[in-house]
C-alpha cells in the first residue's frame, strides 16, 4: 500500500512540477508571411502620351475570408498601343515588400499569361525575356483595337513548362489569377 | 511493516479457507509449427517444485491445485525454458505450444498467445511476428490492412493511415511498447511514426474497450509490442535484406538479442529503407521516393516477480509527395483532375524533392514492475516522446529550401498500473496517469502556424473488473475519467476573428493586436468519461459469443480547434472552431466466434453512434488572388457507423487452407441525413494457402482482393469559372473511383544453413496482373493511378 501511495504522490507531484514550470513562457512572436502576394498592379501606359490606365487587385488578408478588391482606373482608348508593366507587392509587411524582384530573379520558373475574353478586341504580346529567351510577362504590349468590352485575365504560373505554346500546355501552379472587366472606348 | 505482515496473513488465511484445492491442470504441449506432440517436456510450478513431464501422448497433468494463479516453467531439451502465469479455476485445461525450430526467439505461447489479452469481451485481432515479417518493407498501416475491418487512408505508398471500422486519425490510439504515440496524427496525410520492424506483435481492438490504454479511442486501439525476451543464456539475431522492384529500392533490417539466465537482456534493432519513384502500370509517379532510418534498443531484466525494462527508439523518415498532386486553386484542380495522366511526369529518380515530409520521432520508456505476492502486480512507467514534423512545399525566393511547417511536439507521461490477483474469480486492473505536452511551431518558416503553440496537461484514472461468473461466462466492467487542460497561444487573422464574431463572443482571450493579426490565449478544459461493459459466453466447445458496449469520449484535437487558413496539401481552406466540446461515442459490438479445427469463423457486427462527431465539410468557395479555394469548415454533428466484419478459415487438408474476409461499413451524418466522407468501400479478400512443413516450410499463397465502388458519399463537388476558356467547370473531389480487383502472390521457403542458422527466402508479388486502379481512400486518386506490380524478394537469416 505504501508503494501505491508513494507512486500516486510521485505522479501528481510531477504533474504539478510540469504545470508550474510552464506558466512563465513568454508569448510567441507573430509570423509575417513573406511569400504572400497581396497586390498586383498593372500599369498600362498609352504610347500617345495620355493618362495611364491602372488595373489593381488587392487581397490584404491573403487566404483569409476577405475577397480581393479589384479596381480599374478607367477605360482603354481605341486603336491605342499600351506598354504594360506588372508590379507585385506583399502589403502584409511594412513597408510593403516588392515581390516583382523575386519573380525577376526566378524568371526561368515563372511566366505570366494574358487571356483576352470574347468580346474584347485587344491583343497582348510579351515584351521581356528570361535568360533562355523565353517570355516572363512582367512587361508586355497591349493593343486596344476597336470599341468593345470584355475581360482580360492575368495568370502567373510557377514552374510552368518553358517554352510553351500558351497557358493550355504550360502546366505549373497558379500563383496569381485575376480577371478585369474592361472596355475600349 | 507489522501491518503489512498482518494484512498478508489475513488475506492468505481468508483465501486458504475458501480454497478448494483438488483441481487438476491438464493439457498437451505441441510444436507451434506443425502441431507435433512434444514428449518429455518438464513443467514445474514455481515455489512448490511440483513437477511433471509430458508422456508419450504429449499430455501432462498436475493435480491438487487450488483456484489460483500459478507460475509454471515449461522446459524441453530443444526449446527455451520460460515461465508463464496460468489461472486455475476448477479443473482447467491449458495447452502449451513450444517453438521447436531455430527461430528468432523460440517463443513459447499459451494457446497461441504470447501476449496477454487486452480486453476480455472484445475479440482481438493480432498479427504475430512471422506475419509481421512479411510487411518488413512496408508500413504499420500495410500490416494492419491485412486484418478484417481495417483499411487505410493513403497519401502515396509512404503515408498509410489505418482506418478501423470507418474511423481514423485522432479516433485511433496507438500504443507503442506501452507508450501512447503522440506523433501529430491530426491530418489525413500524417501516418503513424512507427517502424514495423521494431514490433514483435500487433494487436487490434476495434473500439474503446481497453480502457487501461485510453478512454478516447472511438475508433479503436492498436497495440504494438516489441518481441518478448527469454530467460536463458543465449545470443541470437536476424538480418533480412529485401529488394523492391517498384521504386527500385532496398530495405535492410537487423536485430540482435542477448539474454541471460539471470534475467538480463539486451536487444538492438535497426532498419533502413530507400526507394525511388514508384510506378503505376502506365507511368512513373514522380517524387514518391522514401528514405527511412530507424533504430531501437531494449534492455532490462525480468524475473517472475520483478523487473525493469528500458526501451528507446528513433524513427526518421523522409518521403516525397507525388509532384503532380501539388496544385493551387480550383482552376488548377480542374486541370489536375480532368487529366487522364498526372500533370507532371519526370524521369525516374531517387531524389526526394518538395512537396515532401520529414519526420523524426524519439520514444523512450522506463518500466518497472513488481509482483506483490498474492495481492497483484504493480508497475510504474515514465515515457518521453519528441516528434518533429517538417513539411516542405514548393516555394519561392529565399524561402525555397525552408520548411513550410516545422512542428515540435514533446510529451512526458508518468503512469502507475496495478493488477490484482487477490481473488480467483475477480480480476482488477487499475491505474493513474499524468501527461504533459508542449507543442512548439517554429515561426521561422515564414508561414503562419498550422497548429498553435500550446501546453496540455492530462490526468486520468481507470479501473476495470473482470470476473468468471461460471466456467463459460466472463463479465467485464470498467470506467475511466480523463481531465485535459490546454493553454494555447494562437494568432488569428483579424478578418477571420471578426467574420466569426469572436470579437464580441470571446473578447476576454485577446492578448494583443499585432498588425493584421490578433494574439489570443484560449484556456480550454475537457472532462471526459469513458466506460465499458461486456460479457463473453463460451458454448459448445468451440463457440464464443462476445458482447461489448463501450463509451468513449474524445477531446477535439488542435487541428479541429485551431485550423484557420489554407492547408496546402489538400488545396483547401480549413477552419476549426475553438468552442468545440468532446465527442462521445457509444459502440455496441457482438462477435460470434467458432474456433474449430475444421472450420473457424468470426462474425462481428457493430453499431457506433457518436454524438458531437467532428466532421469537416465544404461550406463555401473563397476567392483569393491565387484563384478560388474551397472552404472546409469543421462542424459537430451526430454520426452513426454500422458495419460487419467477417473472417472465415477452412482447411481443405493438412497442407491447403482457404481464408476469407469481408468488411462492410456504412457511415451516416444523422443531422444532415447524408453519408460520411471517406468511408471504406465494402471489400472481399479470399486466399488460398499451401504450406508444407515437411518440405522446408514451403509456403505458397494467392490472394484475391476485391474492393467495391463506394456508392455512398457526400457530394462536395462545386463549379468554378475558368476565365481562360470562359466556361464553368465542375471540380470533382467527390466521385469515388470504380471497383477493382487485385491478385497478390506470396511464397517462402526455409533452409537450414548450419546447426544454428537458417535462411528464409521469400518472394512476394503484389498487384500480380499490373492492374490500373484508383483507391477511394487515397488522397492522390484525383491525380494518378495507384501502384502497379511490385516484386519483393527477401532473404532472411536467423542466427
Amino acid at each position: 500500500m505504501k508503494t501505491m501511495k508513494f507512486l500516486s504522490t510521485a505522479i501528481f507531484a510531477s504533474a504539478l512540477i510540469f504545470s508550474c514550470s510552464s506558466d512563465d513562457d513568454s508569448t510567441p512572436e507573430p509570423v509575417l508571411e513573406e511569400e504572400v502576394i497581396t497586390t498586383m498592379t498593372i500599369t498600362l501606359q498609352p504610347s500617345d502620351g495620355g493618362a495611364d490606365v491602372v488595373l489593381q487587385t488587392q487581397d490584404l488578408d491573403g487566404d483569409g475570408p476577405l475577397e480581393p478588391v479589384v479596381t480599374i482606373s478607367g477605360d482603354l482608348s481605341e486603336n491605342t498601343m499600351y506598354s504594360g508593366s506588372i508590379v507585385l507587392l506583399n502589403e502584409t509587411e511594412d513597408p510593403a515588400e516588392n515581390i516583382t524582384e523575386e519573380i525577376e530573379e526566378e524568371a526561368l520558373e515563372h511566366q505570366f499569361f494574358y487571356t483576352i475574353g470574347n468580346g474584347l478586341d485587344a491583343e497582348a504580346d510579351y515584351n521581356d525575356a528570361d535568360s533562355d529567351g523565353n517570355p516572363i510577362g512582367l512587361d508586355f504590349v497591349l493593343s486596344a483595337n476597336s470599341v468593345s468590352s470584355g475581360s482580360i485575365t492575368f495568370t502567373l504560373r510557377h514552374e510552368p513548362t518553358k517554352p510553351n505554346m500558351g497557358i493550355e500546355d504550360a502546366g505549373g501552379e497558379t500563383d496569381i489569377e485575376a480577371t478585369f472587366d474592361i472596355a475600349i472606348q | 511493516m507489522r501491518h503489512y505482515a498482518l494484512l498478508v496473513l489475513l488475506f492468505s488465511s481468508i483465501t486458504t479457507l475458501s480454497q478448494n484445492c483438488d483441481n487438476t491442470l491438464t493439457g498437451k504441449v505441441t510444436d507451434i509449427h506443425d502441431g507435433q506432440l512434444l514428449i518429455g517436456v518438464t513443467l514445474t510450478i514455481a515455489n512448490t517444485e511440483q513437477s511433471v513431464q509430458t508422456g508419450l501422448d504429449g499430455i501432462f497433468t498436475f493435480s491438487n491445485l487450488c483456484n489460483d494463479t500459478y507460475y509454471i516453467q515449461v522446459s524441453h531439451p530443444y526449446c527455451l525454458t520460460k515461465g508463464f502465469k496460468v489461472r486455475v479455476y476448477k479443473n482447467t485445461n491449458k495447452s502449451f505450444k513450444l517453438e521447436h525450430h531455430i527461430e528468432e526467439l523460440n517463443q513459447i505461447t499459451i494457446e497461441g498467445k504470447a501476449y496477454s489479452n487486452k480486453s476480455k469481451t472484445v475479440l482481438e485481432s493480432s498479427i504475430n511476428k512471422e506475419e509481421l515479417e512479411r510487411f518488413s518493407t512496408g508500413t504499420l498501416g500495410n500490416a494492419l490492412n491485412s486484418l478484417s475491418g481495417v483499411s487505410s487512408l493513403n497519401t502515396g505508398n509512404g503515408v498509410v493511415k489505418p482506418i478501423i471500422n470507418g474511423l481514423h486519425s485522432s479516433r485511433i490510439v496507438i500504443i507503442n511498447n506501452g507508450v501512447r504515440m503522440e506523433d501529430q496524427r491530426w491530418g489525413v496525410e500524417h501516418a503513424p511514426n512507427i517502424d514495423i520492424n521494431s514490433a514483435g506483435n500487433l494487436t487490434l481492438i476495434k473500439g474503446a474497450a481497453a480502457l487501461q490504454y485510453s478512454g478516447d479511442a472511438t475508433g479503436g486501439i492498436i497495440i504494438v509490442e516489441a518481441p518478448k525476451m527469454a530467460v536463458k543464456d543465449t545470443v541470437f539475431g536476424k538480418t533480412s535484406i529485401s529488394g523492391i522492384s517498384n521504386g527500385r529500392g532496398i530495405s535492410i533490417n537487423s536485430r540482435i538479442t542477448k539474454s541471460n539466465l539471470n534475467g538480463w537482456y539486451t536487444s538492438i534493432q535497426g532498419s533502413l529503407k530507400r526507394t525511388g519513384d514508384t510506378e503505376a502500370p502506365n507511368y512513373l509517379l514522380s517524387n514518391t521516393g522514401v528514405f527511412e532510418q530507424n533504430a531501437s534498443i531494449k534492455f532490462g531484466f525480468n524475473r517472475f516477480d520483478y523487473g525493469i525494462e528500458t526501451y528507446y527508439s528513433v524513427f526518421k523518415n523522409q518521403l516525397g509527395i507525388l509532384r503532380a498532386s501539388h496544385l493551387n486553386g480550383a482552376q488548377d484542380q480542374v486541370r489536375g483532375i480532368s487529366s487522364p495522366i498526372p500533370l507532371i511526369i519526370n524521369d525516374f529518380s531517387y531524389n526526394i524533392d518538395a512537396p515532401r515530409q520529414g519526420v523524426t520521432h524519439h520514444l523512450g520508456r522506463v518500466l518497472g514492475y513488481k509482483e506483490l505476492g498474492r495481492r497483484g502486480k504493480l508497475s510504474f512507467q515514465y515515457d518521453y516522446q519528441k516528434n518533429n514534423r517538417l513539411e516542405y512545399d514548393i516555394r519561392r525566393g529565399d524561402d525555397r529550401n525552408k520548411a513550410s511547417t516545422d512542428l515540435e511536439l514533446i510529451t512526458h507521461t508518468v503512469q502507475s498500473n496495478f493488477e490484482s490477483n487477490r481473488s480467483n474469480t475477480l480480476q482488477i486492473k487499475t491505474g493513474i496517469i499524468g501527461r504533459y505536452q508542449k507543442n512548439y511551431p517554429n515561426p521561422g518558416t515564414g508561414i503562419r502556424r498550422i497548429i498553435p503553440d500550446y501546453t496540455k496537461y492530462d490526468l486520468g484514472a481507470y479501473a476495470m473488473f473482470d470476473t468468471n461468473i461460471n466456467e463459460s461466462l466472463i463479465m467485464e466492467i470498467g470506467g475511466r475519467f480523463d481531465y485535459t487542460h490546454m493553454n494555447v497561444y494562437k494568432f488569428y487573422r483579424k478578418s477571420f476573428w471578426e467574420s466569426r464574431n469572436y470579437d464580441t463572443l470571446l473578447p476576454e482571450i485577446v492578448v494583443e493586436e499585432v498588425g493584421t493579426q490578433i494574439l489570443t490565449q484560449p484556456k480550454l478544459n475537457f472532462y471526459n468519461s469513458s466506460a465499458t461493459l461486456g460479457a463473453t459466453y463460451s458454448f459448445k466447445d468451440n463457440y464464443k459469443l462476445f458482447f461489448n458496449y463501450s463509451l468513449a469520449s474524445r477531446a477535439p484535437n488542435p487541428s479541429e480547434l485551431f485550423s484557420e487558413g489554407l492547408h496546402h496539401s489538400s488545396a483547401r481552406v480549413e477552419l476549426g472552431d475553438l468552442r468545440f466540446n468532446s465527442e462521445v461515442g457509444h459502440k455496441f459490438a457482438i462477435t460470434l466466434q467458432n474456433n474449430n479445427e475444421n472450420f473457424s469463423f468470426s462474425i462481428q457486427p457493430y453499431i457506433n453512434t457518436i454524438n458531437d462527431f467532428i466532421v469537416i465539410e465544404p461550406v463555401d468557395v473563397q476567392e483569393t488572388i491565387r484563384g478560388n479555394f474551397q472552404v472546409w469548415e469543421y462542424r459537430q454533428t451526430n454520426a452513426q457507423l454500422i458495419g460487419v466484419d467477417v473472417d472465415a478459415s477452412y482447411p481443405i487438408n493438412e497442407k491447403l487452407k482457404l481464408n476469407h474476409q469481408f468488411s462492410l461499413v456504412k457511415g451516416c451524418d444523422r443531422s444532415r441525413d447524408e453519408p460520411l466522407i471517406n468511408m471504406p468501400p465494402a471489400n472481399f479478400k479470399n486466399e488460398i494457402v499451401y504450406k508444407n512443413s515437411e518440405y522446408n516450410n514451403l509456403l505458397i499463397s494467392l490472394q484475391s482482393a476485391y474492393v467495391f465502388r463506394q456508392n455512398e458519399f457526400p457530394n462536395n463537388n462545386f463549379e468554378v469559372y475558368i476565365p481562360q476558356t470562359e466556361t464553368n467547370e465542375i471540380v470533382d473531389f467527390s466521385t469515388p473511383p470504380n471497383a477493382y480487383h487485385l491478385l497478390n502472390f506470396n511464397s517462402s521457403i526455409d533452409f537450414k544453413t548450419s546447426n544454428k542458422t537458417a535462411l528464409t527466402v521469400g518472394l512476394e508479388i503484389s498487384n500480380l496482373l499490373n492492374t490500373s486502379y484508383r483507391n477511394y481512400l487515397s488522397r492522390l486518386r484525383l491525380y494518378a493511378d495507384d501502384l502497379g506490380r511490385n516484386f519483393l524478394l527477401t532473404f532472411k537469416l536467423n542466427y
